[in-house]
């Protein structure tokens, strides 16, 4: 088992900068998904981790021993591709079995024809049969070991790449966004598998993923990348409930939290799109962005509620999201709302709101400003706009 | 007229188009057949006939097996063409291998330089080689007919480009499985190309069982002479080309080649659809 460090890690590609300094200490037996915007070097950085690139400066260390320059074989991670990366002209057994020939058999025991004579190999080939079983077993591949990678469902391919992963029992595992070449029933279904591996195996996952479901779902921690850079590293509930940065707020969650233009007042007081709120902050005075989660906006009149107009209904069966048009904001607003309520129909007028402790803000850097409300204020819960 | 008359006028004319060209090409062969088929007297007539009036083909190959050593030349062939395609994969695929796959410096310029070997005509190096072979001593030799052609330009351009088309994630679930460099090379690279080597392998063999240019420079002794040579030794000026023995001959020779075309050619269709599948 591994606690993975990584120290002022940076990565350039022809003056181009892939990574920007990134530290990062994973704990052993975490699991910690990397996520952020394709682009954003979060794949580079797996690769860093693997050792099949190497970086421009900082340092990797597995379990307090810095690993620059040392083969990714010898690091002791397996790494589950996108696309599985399977042999194609070798079976499922051989598949899984590669590792551990590469580890156990000499380079003597390996050659082709000759290999064969060799007084060893018989011994160690059983050994390797045993492990390949037990692990087929374990994925439910016992029946599928002797097909090509060719013959398999994505979702049997993908098994048989997490199988060759496990079956030389690494320090930890590196998955490069495993699941996103499977239909979205699978996917779901393989979530759960993976998760359960995890509490399994009680290794060191790390999970690179452009699928937040897939990060809320699994991850103990969460890593959001951004250009480059680590934006903040939390708990899925963390980082959802609390984003540190605007692009963070605007990648988490789907569909997208709701931004406004809104302004800090000389007396700290905030306002969005000409309403004051009740609340204070401590931020200097100037623009800044007010965010509110589609599920947290709330339909009907109230004091100071934005009116717009509803452009587009998506009905989803278990929720439903109002797109609502609002003067001096491009984007539609959102709200979740429930199906059973009435829906407003398109082209309609509608009213929104949303409460006090439903409002993120951010400084015209994309900083998070802390908000307050003021003390006075004894209702339970309470409208923010009035 | 209709489109369905059209239809018919236009299938009439590619079928007679195509078959004009492939009597173009068949008919030699067939001439070939023809020739070998008859009886020195009824080679040189006036008329043309195919069907040959006695049928003179067992007379014709017996003379040819007992005048020339035609078994040697076969053994001979497959000796050369065999070393040469081996030697050639041998050293093409490594080279294609980090020409597509690995990343160093000038490698752009190293490709380029491949490129360029490929518009060098054979011809145009056959004397600096032959003078090279004659200070080594190794002409009139195996090696002579073997060691100009192991490194195939060609052959390194094609597995390169073919290599190109492997996805990275392959190369580097090799590398975390613990293969090494020239490990990948065997152990993963061959076995996807092998539709691409099955092309090249065509290519090459074909080449150079029918080579007469080089082998006829640096051969003295018949019983090195490769096949196409051999055939030519049935050439006689002063007592007249004895064509029916010779023809017969150049049966027996190209019998291989096409026998191996047709059975490479099906693991050819069969890998390109593979691929197609991918």
């Amino acid at each position: 088992m591994a606690k993975i460090e990584l120290n002022g890690v940076r990565k350039t590609f022809d003056q181009t900068a892939i990574l920007k300094g990134i530290d990062l200490t994973i704990e052993d037996g975490e699991f910690i998904a990397l996520i952020g915007p394709s682009g954003c070097g979060k794949s580079t950085l797996l690769r860093i981790i693997a050792g099949l690139e190497p970086q421009s400066s900082g340092e990797v260390r597995i379990d307090g021993v810095q690993v620059d320059g040392v083969r990714p074989s010898a690091r002791n991670l397996a790494m589950v591709f996108q696309s599985y990366a399977l042999y194609p002209h070798l079976s499922v057994f051989d598949n899984i079995a590669v590792p551990l020939r590469m580890r156990r058999h000499s380079a003597l025991a390996r050659m082709p024809l000759i290999g064969r004579l060799h007084p060893e190999r018989g011994r160690t080939e059983r050994g390797i049969r045993e492990d390949v079983e037990r692990v087929a077993a374990q994925l439910e591949l016992a029946a599928l070991l002797k097909r090509k990678p060719g013959q398999l469902s994505g979702g049997q391919r993908q098994r048989v790449a997490v199988g060759r992963a496990i079956v030389r029992q690494p320090v930890g595992f590196l998955f490069d966004e495993p699941l996103s070449n499977l239909d979205a029933k699978l996917r779901v279904h393989m979530r759960a598998e993976l998760a359960q591996l995890h509490r399994q195996l009680k290794a060191t996952f790390v999970y690179v993923t452009h699928d937040q479901a897939e990060a809320m779902t699994m991850s103990s921690r969460i890593a959001v990348m951004i250009e480059g850079n680590i934006v903040q590293i939390g708990t899925p509930a963390e980082v959802y409930e609390n984003p540190r940065d605007i692009r963070v707020a605007e990648f988490v969650g789907s569909p997208k939290i709701n931004a406004m233009p809104g302004v800090i007042r000389e007396d700290r007081g905030l306002e969005v799109l000409g309403r004051q709120l009740r609340l204070n902050t401590t931020a200097a005075a100037g623009r800044c962005t007010v965010c509110v989660r589609p599920e947290r906006m709330e339909l009907g009149p109230g004091p100071g509620a934005i009116a717009g107009i509803v452009t587009h209904l998506e009905h989803l069966g278990a929720e439903a999201f109002i797109h609502v048009k609002v003067d001096r904001i491009d984007l539609p607003l959102l709200a979740r709302v429930s199906p059973d309520q009435q829906l407003p129909e398109i082209g309609s007028a509608i009213q929104l709101g949303f409460s006090a402790s439903a409002v993120r803000a951010f400084d015209a850097t994309g900083k998070r400003i802390d908000v307050t409300a003021p003390a006075r204020s004894e209702r339970v819960r309470e409208k923010a706009l009035g | 007229m209709t489109p369905r008359h059209r239809s018919i006028v236009w299938s009439f004319t590619r079928h007679s188009l195509l078959l004009c060209g492939a009597a173009f090409i068949l008919l030699p062969f067939l001439w070939m057949i023809s020739t070998a088929s008859k009886p020195q007297t009824e080679i040189f007539t006036k008329s043309i006939h195919f069907i040959p009036h006695s049928f003179a083909l067992w007379d014709n190959f017996a003379t040819a097996f007992g005048k020339a050593n035609l078994w040697r030349f076969l053994v001979n062939g497959v000796v050369v063409t065999v070393s040469i395609f081996l030697l050639q994969v041998l050293i093409a695929l490594p080279a294609a291998y980090a020409l597509a796959k690995l990343r160093f410096a000038g490698r752009e310029v190293l490709f380029a330089l491949v490129l360029f070997c490929i518009l060098i005509p054979p011809q145009a190096t056959a004397i600096p080689v032959f003078l090279l072979f004659h200070k080594l001593g190794i002409l009139d030799s195996y090696a002579a007919l073997i060691v100009p052609f192991t490194i195939s330009a060609f052959g390194i351009f094609l597995m390169r480009q073919f290599f190109k088309t492997v996805p990275d994630d392959l190369i580097e679930a090799a590398r975390m499985d613990g293969i090494s460099e020239f490990g990948i090379v065997w152990r993963v690279m061959l076995p996807t190309a092998i539709p691409a080597l099955t092309a090249f392998g065509i290519f090459s063999v074909v080449a150079h069982w029918n080579d007469y240019f080089w082998p006829l420079i640096v051969l003295n002794s018949e019983h090195l002479r490769t096949p196409p040579l051999g055939v030519a030794s049935f050439r006689n000026e002063e007592a007249g080309t004895n064509y029916g023995p010779l023809m017969a001959a150049a049966i027996v020779i190209i019998a291989p080649l096409v026998v191996a075309f047709l059975l490479a050619q099906r693991r050819f269709i069969e890998g390109i659809t593979l691929t197609g599948i991918k």
